[in-house]
This record gives C-alpha cells, structure tokens and sequence, in this order.
C-alpha cells in the first residue's frame, strides 16, 4: 500500500480508495488491479485503481461522463489492447495470473472474460451464426455440438423462445432489446467466466432494459458480472457492489484524469458513502 | 390556459426573411454558380461529342462479323476476334496478380500496418503517388525489367499482364482500403471480444462486409486495364495479329490495340472498323461499369 507521503509528492490531489471492508471478504476474488493506470498516447485517462471483482457478483461502475469506468472495464478484456496508443501500468490479474504478462494470449483472456457492448453489435449474419459465433473462432467444428451450445446459450439469454423458429433470420432482424440479448448469448456461448457489460442498456427502451437486468440476476450465478452504468438507479437495482469513479483536474487546471474514489457495497455506497463526492453523486448534486 | 405570445413584441426581433446580404456578395455567388455549370457542362459536352461521332463512324460496322473475323486489311473481311482473346488473357492474368495482391496488401494497411511507424507511412505515401504515374512510365519499366532485361519474358502476354497489374494495383488497393474503412469498428469488436484472433476477425467479418466494395472498386480498376493501349505498345504488343494467343508466352494483340492499327489506316471503310471496335469496348467497359454500380447499390449495407 502507499503511504499518504509519497502521494502528498505528487501535484495532483490525491483519493485515498475506500477499500477498508475488502480484504475482510470471503468469497473467492475472480479480478484484481493494482494501481491500474491507463494511458492514450500522453494523456493519463485513469489513475490508481484498485479493485477486487468477486466471483457471482454483480459489480457496477458508476460516475460521471469521462471519469475512465469504461475504460476500466476494457482493461479486465485486453480491448484497450485495440486502441492504437493505449498503454496499461499497474496489474490487472485474473485468479491470480497476470492479464498482460509475456505470456497471457489476449484471445485466451477474451474467452475467459467476455463483452457486451454499449451498442447492440450483432454481426450481418443469422442469428445461429452469431451465437457459434465463438465456439467455432475456438475451433469447435461439429454441427450437433454447436445447435447445443446455440441452444444452451440463447436460453441462457432469455431469448430462445422468441427465436427459436428462425435462427436462421438476420441477427439484424431482431429488437433492439433482442439485438442486446443475442449479444449476451453470444458471450455466454463461449462460457467466459466473467461479463462485462459496457452500458448494455443505454439504447434500450425501459421494458427491454427491464429484461437485460432480470437476466443479469439469472446469470450472475454462472457469470460474474461488471456493469458500467450511467444510471444511479440501475445500479442500486442490480449491483452487489459499486465502484464510483469521477474526474480530477489537476491543480493547473489543464489536465482531467479518471480516479475511483470509492468502492464498497450497493446499499452502503447509496445509503452511507464515506467520501463526500460520491454522497453529491449518488444524491444527483452533480453528474 | 390563454396562448402566449413566443415573442414578446417589444423585443426588436426582425421578423423579415428577406435575405441581407449585399448585392455584390449575391452577384458574385451567382456568376461562381454559373462558372461551375459551364465548366461540367463543358467536360459533358466534349465527352457527348466524342461518343457521338464514334458512334455515327462505326455503328455501320458493328455487327456478328467484327467479332468473328481476324484482323485484315480488307474491309469487308475486317474483324477484332484477336483482339478480343487477346485482351481477355490480358486482362485476365492481370486480374489474376493484381486483385489477390491488391486485396492483401489494403487488408494489411488497414488491419495489420502499425500506425506511425515510418515504413508504412512510407508505403502509403508511395501507394498514393503510384496511383498517379503515367502508365506509359510502367511501360518502360517493363520493357527495361520484364519484357528485356533480367526477367527476359519477351513481348508476351505475361509481360502485359504483369504490367497492366503494376498500372492497376494502387487503384485496387485505395479502392480496397476504402471498403475495408468502412466497415464499422463494432463489428471488429464484437468478433475480438469473442476471443476470435484478428486474422479469423478479418476473414470472417471484416472482408464479407468489405467484399461489395472491394469488387466495386476491382472491377472498375480492371476495367482501365481493359482500356490501357500506351504501355502495350511500348511491350511489344501486336497491332495486327490474325491468331488468338494460346498461352502466357504467346504474342498478343488486343481490342484497344486493333482499333489503333485501324485508326491509323489511310482507308476510311478500315477507320469505320476502328470506331466500331471502340464501341464494342466501351459497350463491354459501359457493362463492367453497370456491374459496378449494381454491386455497389445491392449490397451497400449501412450500419
């Protein structure tokens, strides 16, 4: 841990993470980052953090626009790895083992660890194909084992029923609200561990976006789940835990970086926060 | 609840829509307006006049016949069919070399290439200035390099092919790496997010989303290997030539290489074949083109 003399050095205010009821946890930690720093190009987009995501649970990010959450939440998959000049200190480890060690294979970190993204992205094939989607990159190749795990993971996702007499249509074809879950299926086909979800619900309706968060609770015992969310409301609905981000300026004023100031439990972080920012945010006083 | 008046009368609002600008700014837009009609009405026109006459000189020539009969200097027994085998092996080996490369090299650029380092940034930059030489310079290089010189293929139908490839792969790799943009990053990461590897990424997503575009833009780059005369001429392709080729090492002669030999001749009914000549390869170019845009408007997909 770092003492508070060596952050006082530094020339931008320092926020000491509340991470005083982590270590007392006892289910078993599925992510860790340590001192997590992203970079594009020059520009620190977050700094210092520090989290423990633990196996079936839902932990949500929360915080203003800009404040890093997301680009936290690509860490836990490599994808920052896409972005040309992005750049991770700190460590990332998933059950231990390294993320970005010399040799873990960013493919093999993306199948233990899948996405759902903002925007429902369900490739222009049918929706059979976009669920085999990952079994058959993974080399699986039989047909009969393949219809399972389409079968298997469309229930998973809630979606079967709705679908299950034209798998071969568009993926395309589908709602909105069905676009996300075929995405969801898609993810749970290749049996990741984990889920992330990047604002899954943002370009839903409330009805669909009621139905994400039911499934959310379905699969959260087979999946861990880390949510980014800019609804306060969704995150006290779904989440077990919350990380609340938020911008600092630095005292020059010319530079933004991304902190987590705190990160504790659902009803603790909404109902008794320990940092006074994350009371004004949590109270809609800003953000 | 009484309607309320939006905007309270005692501001000083102009409620005028009548335009304000000065009657010297007007003017000047209008006459800039004029200049660029009269300038694409000029281009149209000159370009209309061409087709016309071309067509008027050989509509009396094009028939079954032209295709069917060899090159001769008597009128009556006057045809391209040389030509037209000649220019399909051409064209074909071409498309052969230069499509697969092309395809590969945009892929490359545009899913692979590092950004910034210097020797793509080389390779681009030179990408682009390759898609403005002058064929006729990838002429001589093929007559000092492949036709003579240390390759020494001699003036076949290889030569010609693998120079027309050289003339037409700038153009398949721009037209390539534009498809390739186009398509949207979340495809991308949707496939990558699933563990798939950025080759299985680029085969299985990135290039049959591309391939409309790709083939919009191959077949109109082919479609200027079809027209290409100058660099032929300077390979030793044949003017007349009364035998198809019958392979890659064979001598050639094409369409556009037909229609000059006839243009050039002192007889009018033999220039009456040339202009008919030309219309058969701009029929066949006017379809290529068709095609183009039939592929483009079919599967244009927007995300």
């Amino acid at each position: 841990m770092r003492t508070i003399e060596q952050s006082e050095q530094q020339p931008v205010v320092r926020v000491t993470p509340t991470m005083a009821e982590v270590p007392s946890e006892t289910s078993s930690s599925v992510l860790e980052t340590r001192d997590l720093a992203v970079y594009y190009g020059q520009f620190r987009a977050v700094r210092e953090v520090n989290l423990i995501i633990r196996q079936s649970e839902i932990t949500a990010f929360i915080g203003p626009s800009g404040c890093g959450k997301s680009t936290v939440l690509r860490c836990f998959n490599r994808m920052n790895d896409l972005i040309p000049g992005a750049r991770v200190e700190g460590t990332v480890t998933y059950r231990g083992i390294d993320m970005y060690g010399k040799d873990a294979d960013a493919s093999e970190v993306r199948r233990r660890v899948g996405m759902v993204f903002q925007k429902p992205n369900p490739f222009p094939k049918s929706i059979w194909e976009n669920v085999a989607y990952g079994p058959k990159s993974n080399g699986l190749r039989k047909k009969g084992e393949l219809n399972d795990i389409v079968e298997k993971a469309l229930r998973g996702a809630a979606l079967w029923d709705e679908v299950k007499d034209r798998l071969k249509a568009s993926g395309l074809s589908l709602s909105g609200g069905q676009q996300q879950r075929l995405c969801i299926a898609r993810a749970i086909a290749v049996e990741p561990e984990v889920v992330l979800m990047d604002e899954p619900c943002s370009s839903l309706d409330p009805i669909a976006t009621a139905r994400i968060e039911e499934l959310m609770q379905e699969i959260k015992q087979q999946y861990t789940i880390l949510i980014v969310t800019h609804n306060m409301q969704q995150a006290a609905r779904v989440s077990d835990r919350v990380a609340f981000f938020t911008t600092e300026v630095s005292q020059d004023g010319d530079r933004r970086t991304g902190i987590m100031v705190e990160f504790g439990r659902t009803a603790k972080i909404f109902s008794n926060p320990v940092d006074e920012r994350t009371e004004q945010y949590v109270t809609g006083r800003f953000g | 609840m009484s309607s309320q008046t939006l905007i309270d009368p005692s501001d000083d609002v102009s409620m005028s829509l009548a335009s304000n600008l000065a009657p010297t700014r007007r003017l000047r837009d209008g006459l800039f307006r004029v200049l660029l009609f009269a300038s694409i009405g000029l281009a149209l026109g000159a370009l209309a006049v061409l087709l016309l006459r071309t067509w008027f000189d050989g509509k009396g020539a094009v028939n079954l016949k032209l295709l069917e009969n060899q090159p001769s200097e008597r009128p009556q027994r006057a045809g391209i069919q040389s030509g037209i085998w000649g220019s399909l092996w051409v064209t074909g080996f071409c498309s052969l070399l230069s499509l697969p490369l092309g395809v590969a090299t945009a892929v490359y650029l545009e899913e692979f290439a590092r950004k910034g380092r210097w020797y793509n940034h080389l390779i681009e930059v030179n990408i682009q200035n390759l898609a403005a030489v002058p064929s006729i310079v990838y002429g001589i290089l093929g007559l000092a390099f492949i036709a003579r010189g240390p390759l020494d293929w001699g003036p076949t139908v290889a030569t010609a092919g693998l120079i027309l490839a050289l003339v037409v792969l700038p153009t398949v790799i721009i037209a390539s790496r534009e498809a390739i943009r186009a398509v949207p990053g979340s495809l991308r990461a949707g496939s990558m997010a699933l563990g798939a590897t950025r080759w299985q990424t680029v085969r299985k997503q990135v290039l049959p989303a591309a391939a409309p575009g790709i083939a919009t833009g191959s077949i109109l780059a082919v479609s200027r290997a079809i027209g290409e005369t100058a660099p032929l001429l300077l390979l030793g392709g044949l003017t007349f030539l009364t035998k198809n080729p019958s392979g890659l090492d064979d001598r050639y002669t094409t369409v556009p290489l037909l229609a000059f030999n006839y243009a050039t001749s002192p007889r009018a009914e033999l220039r009456e074949v040339a202009a008919a000549a030309i219309i058969v390869l701009m029929l066949v170019l006017l379809c290529l083109n068709g095609a183009a845009i039939l592929i483009r408007n079919k599967f244009q997909r927007r995300w």
